[in-house]
């Protein structure tokens, strides 16, 4: 369970997040809406750990764990992915060796066995038709000269793998066709279980037909201005986030 | 002190007078060596490289020849070890109609300091020969340094006749405060194809100055790649001259430096005929306050038209006080030529670090997975299946990122 309690961050002087409360129980999917600059992303760093901002308030437990005070790697250990907004390309690294290099960092820190390389190949490939990926995308290095939709279906190629206890997916369906959209949505859904729960960041009542969340919080100018059921992705749909108090 | 003042200290302790072979021939070495004693930043060729001051104090050095075992890579091939400039025969492979060493060579004095002083104490080295049309497979030629104070001075030839092909895999490594110089000529007939892949590393306490020069002929090709990371001073220094019609030069180097080491690569690459290709991508990975150079220099003869040469140099810092000195030229006299050269230096992408760990890879592999991708142009060229896993195992091995 993921548990947010008057989150406070900044950039230097520049205050991103201003007293953010919100809590994910196990099971649950909770989708995060909000207009541009809002600071979603900015909380999906956090909460993975990348450097750069300062915690200026404010505490965050992960399965009753201070997530702040860990490492990003043990963070991930723990359970938590992030699908990147803007996915990283790594140049000169086989996108197969990087993820079955994470898939084993993981489980070596969870206590777990290593996976071969044979084993690991067969469920990868596996995974990659599941989300109607080309063959060759293990082969190539990691997201370099992957279209926009390809590098996003690489991110729930790598969640498929390392199957986190969370998924923060941080406007995973911008970009995406029709079809990929449904694709990556089964991918999240076959995820789904009691100890499977996600943050979905994301612009459009689009993706919510296809993943139904539990719940659904509208975040502006650093806040969570308001939370609700489904119902309100459709009337954010409709309205725009005017009127609901945002700046 | 003067380059020439440590120079006389350091080799009073070797006799030459007592070496086998043409003594005239010796001595005027060692006077051509003495004109200009260990180079230092006086010398142009050497304006980035102090030899001179990482001399010092060796000459006060005890002698020691210490007998170690030396570890060697595991392959199942044909090989020649040297120990001290000496072959060991107990180490290599009975003879191979082609596997031979070199008596003492036909002593010449050379410009160059250090092939100078290589030709005044040289105790011979491996004399690798091909026949004509000969495929011979791949090779080991090892060469070890074992002790402190001492000078060691291979001085190998390899030889492809027409049409034949090679493959050298060249492992450079040792034990104690010594100096090593081995100096390998390399003439390629007509069509045939050497593979030279070297592998320095030497330990760390050492000084390694090897020196390659290599005269290509029509058709044939020159395929190199020397992996550093050894020795306190290090440098790798090549004379390729491209001598026949569409002859073919890659030559290919990184070099991964860390403490306070000093790492060079210099390369002289001259086209001398139409047609011929060179290609260079060199690559350091500079960690602490070590330090690496490149000089590169690509001439071109005016009869040499056609001729295609690109330069690529590549240095990863990553520490605030790493630092890298890039020196490329290029000489020109042919009107009909594609040359380029570029350099880039750069660090390590906090993005990419981040990327990894938040997969669960723990900073100090995401450091080395990022490392090993940069270097990752540079090994790909090598093909052999023997000789890749040997570059993989040391790149491994090497100190990641011991900054953090
Ligand atoms: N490193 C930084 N330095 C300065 N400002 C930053 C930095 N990171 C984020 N910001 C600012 O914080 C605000 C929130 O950014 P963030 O990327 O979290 O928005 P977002 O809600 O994800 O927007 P979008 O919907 O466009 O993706 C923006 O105004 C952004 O410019
Ligand atoms: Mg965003």
């Amino acid at each position: 369970m993921l548990e947010i309690k008057g989150l406070r961050a900044a950039v230097g002087d520049k205050e991103i997040l201003a007293g953010i409360d919100l809590t994910v129980p196990d099971g649950e999917i909770h989708a995060v809406m909000g207009p541009n600059g809002a600071g979603k992303s900015t909380l999906s760093y956090i909460l993975s750990g990348r450097d750069g901002y300062e915690v200026t308030g404010g505490a965050v437990s992960f399965d009753g764990e201070d997530l702040l005070a860990m490492a990003p790697e043990a963070r991930a250990a723990a359970g938590i992915f992030l699908a990147f907004q803007y996915p990283i390309e790594l140049p000169g690294v086989g996108n197969a060796n990087f993820i079955r290099t994470a898939v084993n960092a993981v489980r070596r820190a969870r206590g777990e066995t290593e996976m071969d390389t044979v084993a690991f190949l067969k469920e990868a490939r596996n995974a990659v038709k599941a989300l109607a990926m080309p063959d060759d995308m293990l082969k190539r290095n990691v997201n370099v000269g992957f279209s926009g939709g390809e590098k996003k279906r690489n991110e729930i190629l790598q969640m498929t793998l390392l199957k986190p206890k969370l998924a923060l997916l941080d406007e995973t369906d911008s970009g995406l066709d029709i079809d990929a959209l449904r694709i990556v949505a089964g991918g999240v859904n076959a995820a789904r279980g009691p100890k499977f729960s996600a943050l979905v960041i994301t612009h459009y009542q689009r993706l919510l037909d296809y993943i139904t969340p539990d719940r659904v919080h509208v975040l502006a100018a650093g806040r969570i201005v308001r939370s609700g059921g489904p119902e309100l992705a459709v009337e954010l749909e409709q309205h725009g986030y005017g009127g609901l108090g945002a700046a | 002190m003067s380059g020439t003042a440590y120079a006389t200290k350091f080799l009073d302790r070797i006799d030459v007078a007592s070496l086998p072979g043409d003594q005239e021939a010796r001595q005027s070495a060692l006077a051509a060596f003495f004109s200009t004693g260990w180079p230092d930043r006086k010398h142009e060729a050497w304006h980035y490289t102090d030899l001179n001051a990482r001399m010092r104090g060796f000459a006060d050095e005890a002698l020691a020849t210490r007998m170690l075992r030396p570890e060697l890579p595991s392959v199942d091939i044909p090989r020649l070890v040297f120990v001290n400039g000496v072959l060991d025969k107990t180490l290599s492979s009975d003879a191979l109609n082609f596997l031979q060493t070199r008596g003492i060579p036909e002593q010449k004095t050379s410009s160059l300091p250090i092939v100078a002083l290589n030709a005044a104490i040289t105790l011979g080295g491996a004399d690798l020969k091909v026949s004509a049309g000969q495929n011979a497979g791949t090779i080991l030629l090892v060469s070890v340094g074992s002790g402190d104070g001492l000078a060691i001075a291979p001085r190998h030839r390899i030889t492809l006749e027409k049409g034949s092909n090679l493959t050298v895999i060249e492992v450079i490594r040792g034990a104690g405060r010594y100096l090593h110089v081995p100096v390998t000529e390399i003439n390629v007939g007509d069509g045939g194809t050497l593979r030279h892949f070297r592998l320095q590393e030497e330990s760390r306490d050492s000084v390694h100055v090897a020196t390659v020069l290599a005269t290509i002929a029509e058709s044939a090709t020159y395929e190199t790649f020397t992996l550093g990371v050894g020795a306190s001073l290090a440098r790798s220094e090549f004379h390729v001259t491209l001598g026949g019609g569409g002859a073919d030069v890659q030559l290919n180097a990184a070099q991964l430096l860390t403490g306070t080491q000093h790492g060079d690569v210099t390369t002289i690459v001259a086209h001398e005929a139409p047609g011929c290709t060179s290609r260079q991508t060199v690559k350091s990975v500079i960690d602490g306050s070590a330090r690496g150079v490149f000089q590169g220099r690509i001439e071109v003869a005016r009869i040499a038209q056609k001729t295609d040469g690109y330069q690529m140099n590549q240095a990863l810092l990553l520490s605030d006080s790493a630092e890298i000195d890039s020196k490329p030229e290029l000489e020109i006299f042919a009107d009909d030529v594609k040359c380029s050269h570029g350099a880039t230096i750069g660090a390590l992408d906090p993005e990419q670090i981040f990327y990894l760990r938040s997969r669960g890879v723990s900073e100090k592999d995401a450091r080395a997975i990022l490392i090993r991708a940069f270097l990752h142009e540079a090994l790909e060229p090598i093909t052999d299946y023997v000789a890749r896993p040997i570059f993989e195992a040391a790149i491994q091995s090497w100190r990641w990122g011991a900054s953090g």
